[in-house]
Order: C-alpha cells, then structure tokens, then sequence
C-alpha cells in the first residue's frame, strides 16, 4: 500500500517533470525552487550561524553592520548578526508559508469554484457574490486590522493571506467547471447515475487538473509576496525571521542607504523564488492553454 | 410489457411561456424488442429520453398517467433509489453524438470499469470487471489492443462503440439509443448497424431507438412511433407502417426518403415547418400542413384509434387513407394552398 502510494507519487513527479522540462524557463524556475526548498529543509546545518546570535569581531566589539567578507559572505546587521544565516532560516518561514496558505486557498478556491459552477442557481450566487465582496478587500488594511485585533502571529498572517488569495482561483475555476458541466460525458456520467460529488471530483476535477496546478503556483507566488510585504510593514510575526521581516529591521535600522548588503540579500531572494514560482506557472499554462504555446 | 408510458407530458417553463416538448405520449415497449421513434428534429424525442431517465433540467415539469417499468413506477421512485437501483442497471442510454460522451482523461477501459464498480452490489474484483470490458468489446466489435487507449485515439466509429460497449456493461434491460449512428458517415453507420442487428441476438435487452433517419428504424426495429411537434402520429409494426401508413404525416415523412426501387422519382418534402410549441393548439397538430385536413379537424384533438391490429393512428380521417396514399405520391398535393378532399 505503501509502496503503491511512493509510486503513485514518483509517477506525478515525474510526469511534472515531463510537462517542464521542455520549456526553459520553467526548467530553471523549478531548479530555483528545489534549491530554495532544500535550503529552507536544511537549515540547522548549512547555516554558518545561529540567526539570532550576536557576533564579535576580534576586538570583543559587537561586528555591526560589516561589510561582505570572508568571514561573514553576505555582511551583518546592526545588532552584529549574520545575514546569510538569517537568510537561511528566512527561507524556511517564506516556503513554509508559501506553501501553506498557497495549498489552502487553492483547495479553498477549487472547492468554492466547483460547487458554485456545478450546482449554480442560488449556490453560485451566494459563493460568488462572497468572492465579489472579498475581491473589493484590500490586502494590507485587511491584514493590518486581523493583526491588531489577534496579535502578530505567523498563523494569523497565514489566515489573512489565505482569506485573501482564493478568490482569483475560485473565479478561474468556476469559468472552467461552468464550461466542462455542460460537456456531453458529464451528462452521461449523470445518466450513468453518479453521484453529484462523483462527477465533480471524478469527471469535472481531473479535466481541470493543469488549470489547478498553474492557479497553485501563483497562489503560492502571490503568499510569499503578501507575507513579505505585511512583515515589511511590521506585521510579521516577531519570533519568525523572514525575508520581509529582515527588510523591516533595516528599515527601522536607518542603514537602508549604507548597508546595501544587507538590503540585496533578501530582496533578490524574494524575487527569483517568486519569478521562479511564475516561470513554472507559465510552463503549466501551456499545458493547460496549448494556444500559447511557440510554434 | 417491459416500459409503459401513458399520457406523458414534459413541459419546459420558459419566460415566453410554457413549451410543450411531450404532449400526451403513450406507447409501450415489450421485453427483447426494438421500439423505433422516429421524428423531425425539435419534436420531443430527446426530451422524451431525458424524461425516462430523469436528466431534465429543473425548469421543466412532467405529469404521466402512467410511467412504469416492469411495473415500478419511474415518476414516484425516489432520486436515490432511481439512482443505484434503475439508471444503467436496468435502463441504459447512449446518449446522441455519443463520440463526445467519454471523459478525455481517462482510458476507454477505465470508464467502463467505473460504470460497472459503480453499480455492482458486490465488490467486484478489477480484474473481474476487466475481462467484462474485453467481452464487451467482442460484442461491440472492438480489437481488445484497444482497451487501454484514451478516447482521442479512437475514430468516430470506435467511440460510438465504445459507447454502446458502456450501455451494455450491467446487463440491463432496456437500452435507449438516442440517434446512435447520427454524424457517421454510411459506412460506419452501416457496420454499427449491422452490428447492432446481431448484438440482438447476444443479448437480453430490449432498444429503445430513437432517430430522425427512417432508414434507420426500417433497418432495426419491430415496432415504430412516429413524433410530430410533442405528440405522437402514429404507432403500428414495421411492416404495416411502411406498407400501409395511415397518418398523412407519416405518408409526408415516408415521401422525404429515397425509394431505392423508385430512383428516379424527386423527393417531396412537406411545405412549412412544425408548430410553435408555446401556442395552444386545439385540433390536430400537424393540421396547419396537412393536405388533406378538413375544419373538423382544427376542433379537438384526434384520438389514437386503432386503425388495424396493433396499429394506431392519431387522425380523424383515417376512412379516406386509400385516397390519401395515391395523392400523397404527387407533388401537387403538397404543394398546393388549398386543402383536397
């Protein structure tokens, strides 16, 4: 059982693998986002120091704000700590919750989308209508007051996000069930006397399955953004380092002008993990869309 | 009697106003024997499948004196019980342009076995239903290799077997063909008919075909209904219908057709187009285009009367048929304005 669920898995990977690897830019993305995602498992060991501790340079002062060295490659922060180990264990909070609010909202955003286009009628407009109201909420203040009435934890940011990033994928999906429902093998499936649930997760799902992938890539794209710019703005939480929340220490540093180490760091992080996660977004809308393919 | 249905009425509500897609069907069909409906496009064929199987949409609303199969009543049965126990086990459906009914991302065999897994009462063990698809592909004409393709590898032809392979899966009893061969070409159409022919004698089924093409039903079946505009014309054995058709729209309808024996003879097709299905209409349905329609008439609705044994007719003039039948070979007959009598 065990091993047929491994197989199961390798066999999606690999097919995964198929589906990218013919397009560039998609290779690469995926390379980026295996390289962040074993940094981010393998923390504790390739970080050269705890991110939290203070460094002392021979004199027994505190190494604030030095310069890229071979000592400390990426520089220190004005309470004498090494960026390049920040960076590391920052990398496990941003995938961490990449992951985790880009899987929940896709599952959130499917599910809402396939109940909504397959049943439609009152159901599809009370669901769409909430999306409507959740499309005209604005991230930040949205995020800003959740934070201020729970406190700045990682799981309320993860909410927030979540409560935000779904809406695009249940529209997305909605179109598409609306369109594959009135397909003639749904109607057979129903005269076939499947159940409702069968034919959404059975007959409807697997035909929208490459739409799915592509909509979990962005979301992910679209968390680890909005978590880098809530931690930004100071409404991170404190005891997790993140490549936001580094950006938020320099800002309150006022070393944003003279560190530029210590800037460049997590912002080029921030980008290449997100254009990564939409180059191989990109690679499954070819897939789910062949029109766009080059010819 | 395997299905009876008396006085059946589907209609659709519509902001226009109601539309009356069935109106007063009563027919019945009787264990291992192919029934043929034949009818213009927009008569009510498909809505009378849709009905029987319970896929309408919910704006449309059904009344019957009599729904039954073998006995139990299709109106009142609950959905669930309909469900599990009826659709496909005992009454199956390949549906119309049935190259489109299979599921692009699943394999041919998969489908079928879902089908079966979904409705057997024990589990039944996948290589089990597996050799059933094989056999089912015999039946239906298909090379075994084929079992693991996906839908987009097969030809038109093929997938409409594979069609008939699915409604074939549970053993069932009757088996709904809703226009099976429309969008083949001849060829194709002929080698699944004749298929069809000798499946006849493999199995225990009875069919329900449904068709707009005459040759179709002539080729297959043992008895015939003829639909115009919701009702039905006239319903009486193969032979008798083709021989000796009583209904002036059955003569129209026999007239559309190329006698093979008679090549040289030009078609004659019925002036005018069938009724709107919102308007109340008193009389006779198809009197606006009958030739020989008298004022009697347009009054009340003709009864189907029993014009020979097993042979039934909705039409008041059924005395003057002889009459009607050497007019009904002439062109001028359809054509002109005025009624003849």
């Amino acid at each position: 059982m065990v091993l047929k669920t491994l197989r199961a898995i390798g066999e999606f990977l690999l097919e995964q693998y198929r589906i990218i690897k013919v397009h560039k830019m998609g290779s690469f993305g995926s390379i980026v986002i295996l390289f962040f995602f074993l940094v981010a498992c393998l923390a504790p060991l390739i970080a050269p120091h705890d991110p939290w501790e203070y460094l002392y340079d021979e004199n027994g002062k505190i190494a604030t704000t030095e310069s890229p060295s071979l000592k400390y490659p990426l520089g220190t922060t004005l309470m004498g700590r090494d960026v390049l180990s920040q960076i590391i264990y920052g990398t496990r909070t941003t995938v961490m919750i990449g992951l985790v609010s880009g899987l929940i909202s896709i599952v959130i955003g499917a599910g809402i989308g396939l109940f909504s286009g397959y049943y439609g009628g009152t159901l599809d407009e009370v669901l769409m209508r909430l999306t409507d109201i959740i499309y005209g909420m604005p991230f930040l203040p949205f995020i800003i007051v959740l934070i201020s009435l729970f406190g700045r934890n990682i799981w309320f940011v993860i909410i927030a996000i979540v409560c935000i990033v779904w809406r695009t994928s249940a529209r997305v999906v909605r179109a598409q069930t609306l369109s594959i429902r009135q397909r003639q093998f749904v109607q057979v499936a129903r005269a076939r006397g499947c159940s409702d649930l069968r034919i959404i997760f059975r007959h409807i799902m697997p035909n929208i399955l490459p739409l799915l992938l592509l909509y979990t890539a962005f979301n992910i794209a679209w968390s680890i953004l909005a978590e880098a710019g809530a931690s930004f703005l100071g409404f991170g939480d404190p005891d997790q380092l993140s490549w936001g929340g580094m950006l938020y220490d320099l800002w309150i540093s006022g070393k944003t002008r003279s560190a530029w180490w210590w800037f460049i760091s997590p912002s080029i992080c921030i980008i290449l993990l997100v254009s990564a996660l939409v180059f191989v977004s990109r690679a499954y809308e070819e897939v789910a869309n062949p029109r766009l393919k080059e010819r | 009697m395997l299905l009876e249905i008396e006085n059946l009425r589907t209609q659709y509500r519509t902001k226009k106003g109601t539309i009356k897609a069935v109106d007063g069907v009563s027919f019945s069909i009787r264990e291992r024997e192919v029934f043929g409906l034949v009818g213009e496009s927009g008569c009510g064929k498909s809505t009378l499948v849709k009905t029987i199987m319970r896929l309408l949409p919910s704006s449309s609303l059904v009344s019957a004196e009599k729904l039954t199969y073998k006995g139990t009543d299709l109106l009142s049965a609950p959905d669930k019980d309909f469900r599990e126990r009826i659709l496909w086990k005992q009454i199956s459906l390949v549906p119309q342009s049935a190259m489109n009914c299979l599921n692009p991302v699943y394999r041919v065999v998969d489908q079928i076995i879902e089908a079966i897994e979904a409705h057997s009462d024990r589990n039944m063990e996948k290589k089990e239903a597996f050799e059933r698809v094989e056999k089912l592909f015999d039946i239906v004409g298909l090379e075994r290799r084929l079992l693991k393709s996906f839908p987009h590898e097969f030809s038109g032809g093929m997938r409409q077997r594979a069609m008939i392979a699915m409604a074939l899966a549970l053993d069932p009893s009757l088996i709904i063909m809703d226009e099976p061969t429309t969008g083949l070409d001849v060829l194709v159409q002929d080698r699944i008919l004749r298929r069809l022919t000798e499946m006849r004698n493999e199995i225990e089924a009875s069919i329900l075909l449904i068709t707009h093409d005459i040759s179709v039903i002539a080729q297959m079946c043992d008895r015939i209904g003829v639909m115009y505009a919701g009702r039905l014309m006239e319903c009486a054995d193969v032979f008798d219908l083709f021989n000796q058709p009583y209904h002036p729209y059955t003569l129209g309808l026999k007239n559309a057709f190329p006698n093979i024996r008679a090549m040289d003879q030009s078609l004659i097709s019925i002036p005018g187009s069938p009724p709107d299905l919102i308007d109340e209409i008193q009389g006779c349905i198809f009197e606006a285009r009958c030739p020989f329609s008298i004022p009697d008439c347009g009054e009340a609705r003709p009864e189907e009367k029993q014009v020979n044994k097993g042979h039934f007719a909705a039409c008041i003039r059924t005395e003057a048929v002889e009459r009607f039948r050497t007019l009904a070979g002439e062109k001028a007959t359809w054509q002109s304005s005025k009624s003849i009598n």
